[in-house]
């Protein structure tokens, strides 16, 4: 039961704040607003899942904002460009793999600290957009760029499939795979990984790598849903993915942390925000809350990782 | 006579300005428990480390397995071979279950948990040991991680297995507990290559017993053909030319005084000594034995939670560094390169590094900075390029003359020096030597910490050695033997 002690408490968490609309919030659990509250918090999932091995893996990737942003604005102009969708959506995940991969090599190999490398990246990627299209926005996507061509109705649902087949597919593999388990056993200790026989430089690469990948999917499901991409947006993503992840429980320095936990932070931050908003109070609040919340993560860690092992 | 499971042959290896083997030979056999004795630095690391493919023989060697040489040994090579290590400081996954680390890295590309939970179970119960598998083994005491770490070993089908001090950690009861295990393996046929300093455990259980002294096999002995006294002779040997004796000074008043000094966290306890003007007092022991723990408690590192200290007959408080220095008291830290020199500073800048407030107030004053450290850095003979050269570009005993310059700049009264020699090459040694005599001519108190007891004995005036934390006794050093050294410091009775 002690590992699913994290998990509990975000339940509980998560219970509270659903609680909260039942007083005089009429709409809030309207079949339609849920749908809308999951669509739109699909993409910090995605990026949520990736984010999580590369914690585990202890190590932190602060470009996925940017990264999100460029894949986005790459579907975009590969659409325009005539390729059909399931190319561009190939395309897209190729590029934030590659981009994510050289995150990687500059952490592994050339052994740059990952918030410094990932840092630079973020800085360097932003500004790429900006030089590729002026800052404007792209428009006069092709018709079947908006939901892959698909009625929103039927859209919906399958992109909500489709997260979910892929947390749960990224959730076995964690658990079930050498290479999931590599992950925690690099971001514990790279010197007793090598000792028994893992390439922490390779680890860590893949970890990043994913992250792309995983960046260019949030991207897909974010942007299509528009008729237009904004190439401004992703601001900020990078933090509420970590958020999320670190209020599900994983831990910064490495070595511990589960995809159950990442999805239940997704969905109680995720939650706040809309519930503060039916609830007509001021927004701010909403991330004041936010912000508590992760402290109380933060701390219970410590505190509880203290007083067992004073026992 | 069937090859042994292991052999090294005239296996030698040097690290830059230090031979740390010479031409040893060692074999293994399936069945027997073969110790490996020496004082600190004689070489049994390293002989490990060629053992385990960690590092490779310099020409002339060679590692062979069933009689078979192996051409290119690493640590994932010899393991697979059967070669198994358990070091002394654990290397587990601490946020990993205990389960998990006893099978991780086995099996194919997927996991069953189902079949590692029976796996870790039965390791488990090979050990003796009853532990929650789902429990993170952060939370698990050390002869715990000692046992997972043993277990983990025997699942990879190790035919030999080293144990390089298994039982420094543990509680007697415990350690019983784990030569019993020892004992149990040899019987499966199991090659165990023992490191321990409890004489009394590797009498109990070694069949052989291979001595190195300074990197050099002094000889292997059979059960029986050997006793105690025997084997602390070969391991104590005689003393060595290299060294410079302290000069004749006279010896002034007590400087510093502790009575009772303990610190729990650093398992120091009931340490009471004086070391005066003009006197060196030496500390030997073993490595982990509290030497480095009490200069940290002295210096204020790890400030004292019971006895006193005394500076000049007054008891003083000392509860950080700023404390311990306004005291005149000045500690060159053993790790020359994590905490003696900042390597990327400049030669003069880590010489005046502690003393700036005392030379300059608040405001730093370079001209009076590379004044003091230029006057230093001719008294102490450092070789450098020039005083605004990287430190880093020094040679490992100039660097050293560099860090014991930045603390004569504080103009201390008490100077403990800690590991001051380690890696150094031998014409440096001389001149750190010869610094010391002169400081203490000068009326310093010094304490020395060192390993080696030859040092020790050419150095200083009275030699205290620490076992356990605690103080095994004090000898003036004209009296001390080498043999009685190491009978202080491994805990053994005279006989």
């Amino acid at each position: 039961m002690r590992a699913a002690r994290r998990e509990l408490a975000l339940v509980a968490a998560i219970a509270v704040v659903g609680l909260l609309p039942l007083f005089g919030v009429p709409g809030f659990y309207r079949a339609g607003n849920l749908r809308n509250l999951a669509i739109d918090n699909l993409p910090v999932l995605v990026a949520g899942i990736g984010m999580t091995v590369v914690i585990i893996s202890a190590e932190i990737d602060i470009s996925i904002g940017s990264l999100f942003a460029v894949c986005g604005a790459l579907s975009g102009l590969a659409a325009k460009a005539g390729w059909p969708m399931p190319l561009v959506a190939l395309a897209t995940l190729a590029a934030g793999a590659v981009i994510g991969a050289a995150n990687g090599l500059l952490v592994a190999r050339a052994r740059v600290p990952a918030i410094i490398a990932t840092l630079a990246t973020m800085a360097i990627l932003r500004n790429a957009i900006i030089r590729a299209t002026g800052g404007a926005w792209i428009q006069d996507l092709p018709a079947g760029f908006q939901w892959f061509g698909l009625p929103q109705a039927v859209a919906q649902p399958v992109y909500l499939g489709a997260a979910a087949a892929l947390f749960l597919a990224a959730a076995w593999a964690l658990r079930h795979t050498a290479a999931g388990r590599s992950f925690y056993a690099v971001g514990c200790d790279h010197e007793a990984a090598r000792r028994i026989g893992l390439a922490p430089g390779r680890v860590v690469l893949a970890a990043f790598t994913i992250m792309g990948a995983l960046a260019g999917a949030a991207a897909l499901l974010n942007f299509t849903r528009y008729p237009t991409i904004e190439t401004n947006a992703g601001v900020g993503l990078e933090l509420q993915v970590i958020a999320a992840v670190v209020v599900g429980g994983a831990a910064v320095t490495g070595g511990r942390g589960t995809l159950l936990g990442t999805l239940l932070g997704v969905i109680l931050l995720g939650m706040i925000g809309t519930v503060f908003t039916f609830l007509h109070v001021n927004p701010a609040w909403g991330k004041a809350i936010q912000g508590a919340i992760i402290l109380a993560a933060v701390v219970s860690d410590t505190a509880f990782g203290k007083r067992e092992r004073d026992d | 006579m069937p090859p042994p499971l292991l052999e090294l042959r005239a296996g030698s290896r040097t690290y830059p300005g230090a031979r740390a083997l010479r031409e040893v030979d060692f074999d293994l056999r399936p069945g027997e428990v073969h110790a490996l004795l020496g004082e600190n630095g004689a070489g049994k690391s390293t002989l490990i480390r060629l053992l385990t493919g960690m590092e490779r023989s310099d020409a002339g060697g060679s590692l062979l397995v069933d009689g078979a040489v192996v051409a290119e040994p690493t640590p994932r090579l010899m393991n697979a071979m059967g070669i198994a290590a358990v070091y002394q400081n654990p290397t587990l996954f601490d946020e990993l279950s205990v389960m998990e680390n006893l099978c991780i890295g086995e099996g194919g590309p997927l996991v069953s948990w189902r079949k590692r939970r029976a796996e870790a179970r039965s390791r488990l119960a090979r050990v003796g040991v009853e532990l929650d598998l789902d429990r993170p083994v952060r939370h698990l005491r050390m002869a715990e991680k000692q046992a997972i770490e043993i277990a983990r070993a025997l699942g990879q089908r190790a035919r030999a297995l080293i144990l390089d001090e298994p039982t420094a950690s543990l509680a007697q009861n415990e350690a019983g507990r784990l030569l019993d295990l020892v004992e149990s393996l040899r019987a499966a046929g199991t090659g165990i290559l023992y490191i321990s300093h409890r004489l009394e455990e590797v009498m109990r259980i070694a069949d052989r017993f291979t001595v190195l002294r300074d990197g050099v096999r002094v000889g292997t002995h059979a059960r029986g053909s050997v006793d105690r006294a025997g084997l602390l002779r070969m391991m104590a040997g005689r003393d060595l030319a290299e060294l410079f004796p302290k000069e004749k000074v006279p010896i002034g008043e007590v400087a510093l005084e502790t009575r009772g000094l303990g610190c729990e966290s650093g398992g120091v306890s009931g340490v009471s000594l004086t070391v005066r003007r003009g006197e060196i007092l030496g500390i030997g022991g073993l490595v982990g034995s509290g030497r480095t723990e009490l200069a940290r408690i002295l210096f204020g590192l790890t400030p004292a939670d019971s006895g006193e200290i005394r500076i000049g007959g007054k008891p003083v408080a000392i509860r950080s560094v700023g404390d311990a220095m306004a005291r005149g008291l000045a500690y060159v830290p053993e790790d020359r390169k994590a905490h003696g020199v900042i390597a990327e500073l400049p030669v003069w800048e880590n010489v005046t590094l502690a003393a700036l407030r005392r030379l300059c107030g608040n405001w730093p004053d370079e001209p009076r900075e590379e004044a003091l450290a230029a006057g230093l850095a001719a008294e102490l003979g450092v070789r450098a390029p020039s005083l605004h050269a990287a430190t880093s570009t020094l040679s490992g005993g100039n660097q050293q003359k560099v860090a014991l310059a930045r603390w004569i700049a504080t103009g201390p009264s008490v100077l403990i020096l800690d590991e001051p020699t380690q890696g150094i090459d031998v014409g440096a040694k001389a001149e750190i030597h010869r610094l010391m005599g002169a400081l203490a001519r000068r009326g310093l108190a010094i304490i020395l910490i060192s390993s080696e007891l030859a040092e020790l004995l050419a150095l200083a005036d009275r030699i205290a050695v620490m076992r356990r934390g605690r103080l095994a006794g004090i000898l003036p050093a004209a009296e001390a033997g080498r043999e009685e050294l190491l009978r202080l410091a491994l805990g053994e009775e005279r006989s």
